[in-house]
């Protein structure tokens, strides 16, 4: 199943062939991987880490899945009309419906595969509140479902049958005649090149969040598979929309940007604000007014379960709990390390034995800021902030197969959009990778089975290998990788964060054309073995087309409207909830933008939004 | 090329997109600092040596971001294993001060300051480079361990019931972030090189997670005795203590499953209880 190749610089690539190519091993790729490994093909999966090391492997909240255990009103028509208002109606309805559909399934698949949710008292899986939905609706473990999630799927596709090529980072997709054919990369260890040949590939390869200075994402979160697609001639659409979680921790500087799982809001902790005020009882949306309790003791009682309370502010979307962090920080209201304040320790007011209760509860919360910066939740207030979390946008796909504009080429997960539309609701990403990455992997398969052999254009390979190997022939005046990573990460934060301009996106762009002028002098030491910063140097490319994406997608969308808030168009405009920005790469190379239109909702759809709404 | 931020965002004035990071980098401003000396292993493939390193500290730091903050400004392809930098992903093991540790969870400020911190990777591995060692022997591992093996669903809807109580126990073990670092430690495998013969603490955790999970039928311990070789563990405790996710692996998972092999293998009552106890898939 491998050769050897000969071919750039007299050097060996190790080919590798597969029918479906799996690019990265979260819960997307697992998912796909096993499916497509059920279906009989020949299954490879890559990731730049360890197998069961992928960010899903971060995630602490919950899985949303209206399982209905703890509140039987939930449906999948609720969880349905939930996303697509979080979204503010700019989703791809079509996924959002799949998604509400088959959520509940193949939560209790992972069930069948080993996976052990936290219980309810008749023995059932338990389910937790989250913003945005309705009813407690997230399958747990803790805090720490994520984990479970990657271990049962890793564990269970380890007897699946899946060639697994672990420290791989795919440097660029190889295309045949417009059809996806393969993937080309290099292994960490030795640095030596791989060339895959595939029939379908699927990238699952997650977000873009070190795009920013301030983020909660891991290292691997450059927007690989996001340029990875572009370049390959796909096309990406809602690039703008970026989620800013609003809970990150903010001091000590080293930790800036962990998450604070919106399960601590969840089990009853508030946000306040220097003068000790709940400032989110100041500022609630009306479309979400009938839903949100009007008193702190309601807003209690939603988060203990009780049924006819209605749940407290603090659990309204993150784009607005994130934008009134903002507002309270910038009029001077902050907590003293530029922040507010999230208590979960008040409830010792309320219940008898708080501290246990909040160490059971969210044992890694509590870890966490013990370890990292000397603060026990159970007794102190934690300070926290909006970080970098998690981007909406992404490959543009088919609702029902996965597949992008490129023929054999899929996408699911975080690097795939369409589910979340302008705005990410907590857990609907964990139940995101299991819904689409079965159908990803089943439509690869499928898609590999039933069309011809591919072959390999080795130009393609060795102009990549070239690229690659570019910065080690670079010594005098060369620039450095890290320092334009950071410089990169600065200026998006600064220039295109939470709170966006035309002028400083403007500005924006100009350092974007000028990172991208300096990347191409980019230098670095030492030798291919592991090599970080040649790593850095690779990403860099990566970085540096997403960022532009974003930008130029945010200058275009000249309203507010979900995680994307324009300060000199403060509202929504109805305008614009009819189409998607997409970005393509043009013929000269040049990245160009469309607005493409949103099908009608069919009258079903609609009628179901209505009837929850109404 | 100016990479500092244009004055009015200093200033907070309106308009600043991010108000809140300008309150943060006045703080940060504020945070104590001062220098630490590493000396970090470096070289590949077993070979090196220790390289002094002496780096600008703030409060707070964790000895993972002063290796970047080298990597970054001295020694740009100094090769480290991470990824989540939060204590979830296990791919921060390294000897710090000798002692098996996640990078990303051990403070600058609990080490002591009259010395260099001392840096290395596990040793218990073969070595690819400066901090890096080769743990993919664990990943071959795992699939020796016969999989998850429920009993039937209970509820007509393909569903389970089970208890929280019965699950807590089998929660503890799943905790595992798979780090590595009780394998890094157990002398079985780091002194005499049991590789082959001895599946090693992590394994014997998820082994005892599957054993114990309350829907699993399928048996392990013949298995667990023979090639997994739980029989060369000694109990010493030394994988307990390095555990970053405080498992208590000795105590929780190896002792219960050495007895269930000592019942099954060694004690001709509980071999004729066993008879008829066995787990039946039926159930
Ligand atoms: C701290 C935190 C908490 C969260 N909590 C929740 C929660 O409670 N509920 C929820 O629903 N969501 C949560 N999320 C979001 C959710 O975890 C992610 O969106 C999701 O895990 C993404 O999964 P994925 O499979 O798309 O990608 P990932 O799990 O990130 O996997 C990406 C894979 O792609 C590989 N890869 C990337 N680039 C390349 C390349 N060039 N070559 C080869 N491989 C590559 C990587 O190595 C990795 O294996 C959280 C996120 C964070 C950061
Ligand atoms: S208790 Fe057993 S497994 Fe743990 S370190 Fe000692 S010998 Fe190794
Ligand atoms: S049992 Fe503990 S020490 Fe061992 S791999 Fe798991 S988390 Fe690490
Ligand atoms: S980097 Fe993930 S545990 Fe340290």
């Amino acid at each position: 199943m491998s050769e050897r190749v000969s071919t750039y610089a007299h050097e060996d690539y190790q080919t590798v062939d597969h029918d479906v190519l799996v690019i990265g091993a979260g819960g997307a790729g697992l998912r796909a991987a096993i499916e497509a490994a059920g279906d009989g093909v020949r299954v490879g999966l890559v990731c730049k880490s360890l197998l069961g090391k992928a960010h899903t492997v971060m995630a602490e909240g919950g899985v949303a899945a209206a399982l209905a255990n703890v509140d039987d009103r939930d449906s999948w028509r609720v969880h349905f009309a939930d996303t697509m208002r979080g979204g503010q109606y700019v989703n791809n309805w079509r996924m959002v419906e799949l998604h509400a559909r088959e959520a509940p399934e193949r939560v209790k698949e992972l069930e069948a595969w080993g996976a052990l949710f936290d219980r309810t008292v008749d023995g059932r899986i338990l389910q937790r509140n989250f913003g945005g939905h309705r009813y407690p609706r997230l399958a747990h473990v803790g805090d720490r479902t994520g984990l479970e999630m990657i271990r049962t799927l890793q564990d269970h596709g380890v007897h699946a049958g899946i060639d697994v090529h672990m420290e791989c980072t795919v440097l660029t997709l190889l295309t045949d005649g417009g059809r996806v054919s393969g993937a080309f990369g290099y292994d960490r260890e030795r640095g030596r090149f791989r060339l895959f040949r595939a029939k379908a590939v699927v990238l699952a390869t997650g977000g873009i969040g070190r795009a920013y200075k301030i983020t909660s994402n891991s290292w691997e979160y450059t927007g690989d598979g996001h340029s990875l697609a572009y370049h390959a001639g796909a096309a990406l659409q809602d690039m703008e929309f970026v989620q800013f979680h609003p809970t990150g921790m903010i001091w000590p500087p080293s930790v800036r940007g962990i998450l604070v799982t919106e399960g601590v809001r969840g089990e009853g902790g508030v946000l306040r604000n220097s003068d000790g005020r709940r400032f989110m009882f100041d500022d609630i949306p009306e479309n979400y007014r009938p839903q949100t309790a009007d008193s702190e003791d309601e807003g209690w009682r939603y988060t203990q379960g009780d049924r006819n309370a209605r749940r407290p502010p603090e659990l309204l979307t993150r784009d607005h709990v994130a934008r009134c962090i903002v507002r309270e920080v910038r009029e001077g209201r902050g907590s003293p390390h530029g922040g507010v304040f999230l208590d979960i320790s008040w409830i010792k007011d309320r219940l008898p034995n708080a501290a246990e209760h909040i160490k059971r509860k969210l044992p890694s919360m509590y870890h966490q800021f013990r370890q990292l910066a000397n603060i026990d939740i159970t007794r102190q207030p934690m300070e926290i902030g909006p970080t970098t979390h998690y981007v909406m946008g992404g490959v543009r796909v088919d609702g029902d197969t996965q597949m992008s504009t490129v023929p054999g080429l899929f996408a699911a997960g975080e690097c795939a959009a369409g589910l979340h539309g302008a705005n990410r609701l907590g857990g609907n990403s964990l139940s995101d990778l299991l819904v689409f990455g079965k159908r990803a992997g089943e439509h690869a398969a499928r898609f590999a089975r039933t069309n011809g052999a591919v072959s390999i254009d080795g130009a393609q390979a060795d102009a990549a290998a070239r690229a690659a190997l570019a910065p080690f022939e670079r010594h005098d005046g060369a620039e450095q990788p890290y320092h334009l990573q950071e410089t990169l990460q600065e200026r998006m934060q600064e220039l295109v964060g939470i709170v966006r301009t035309e002028r400083e996106m403007r500005e924006a762009l100009g350092a974007i054309a000028e990172l991208k002028a300096r990347a191409a002098h980019v230098g670095v030491r030492g030798n291919r073995e592991y090599n970080p910063g040649w790593h850095t140097a690779l990403d860099l490319g990566h970085l540096l087309t997403v960022a532009e994406a974003i930008t130029r997608s945010a200058l275009e969308r000249r309203e507010s409207r979900g995680g994307h808030f324009r300060e000199d168009f403060p509202e929504k405009d109805p305008a614009y909830a009819d189409f998607n920005l997409v970005v393509r790469k043009g013929a000269d190379g040049e990245m160009q933008l469309a607005r493409e239109p949103i099908p009608p909702l069919p009258a079903e759809l609609a009628a179901i939004i209505e009837e929850m709404t109404g | 090329m100016t990479t500092t931020a244009p004055p009015e965002r200093a200033t907070g004035a309106p308009g600043a997109g991010d108000a809140y990071t300008a309150a943060q980098a006045a703080q940060d401003a504020g945070a104590a600092h001062g220098t630490r000396t590493l000396r970090v292993w470096r070289g590949a493939g077993g070979t090196g040596a220790f390289t002094e390193f002496t780096t600008d500290v703030v409060e707070g730091m964790v000895v993972l971001d002063a290796i970047h903050q080298i990597q970054a400004e001295q020694a740009n392809d100094l090769a480290v294993r991470w990824n989540c930098k939060a204590g979830k992903c296990g791919s921060c093991s390294a000897e710090i001060n000798g002692k098996p540790k996640l990078m990303c969870m051990t403070r600058l400020d609990e080490l002591p300051t009259d010395a260099p911190i001392t840096v290395e990777p596990m040793r218990a591995f073969p070595h690819v480079r400066d901090l890096v060692s080769d743990v993919s022997w664990n990943f071959r591992v795992k699939p020796q361990i016969r999989r998850f093996t429920p009993r039937p669903p209970d509820a007509p809807d393909g569903t389970w019931r089970m208890r929280q109580a019965d699950v807590d126990r089998v929660q503890e073990f799943r905790q595992c972030i798979e780090c590595f670092l009780c394998q890094d430690v157990c002398h079985v495998l780091r002194d005499h090189h049991k590789h082959e013969t001895f599946a090693g603490p992590r394994y014997f955790v998820h082994a005892a997670a599957l054993e114990m999970h309350p829907l699993d039928t399928a048996d392990r311990i013949p298995e667990l005795r023979q090639a997994q070789g739980i029989g060369y563990c000694n109990i010493t405790k030394c994988c307990t203590s390095v555990c970053p996710e405080h498992i208590a692996i000795t105590d929780n998972a190896i002792i219960p499953l050495k007895e269930r092999v000592v019942d099954r293998f060694y004690d001709p009552v509980g071999r004729l209880v066993q008879l008829f106890r066995r787990k039946s898939p039926a159930h």
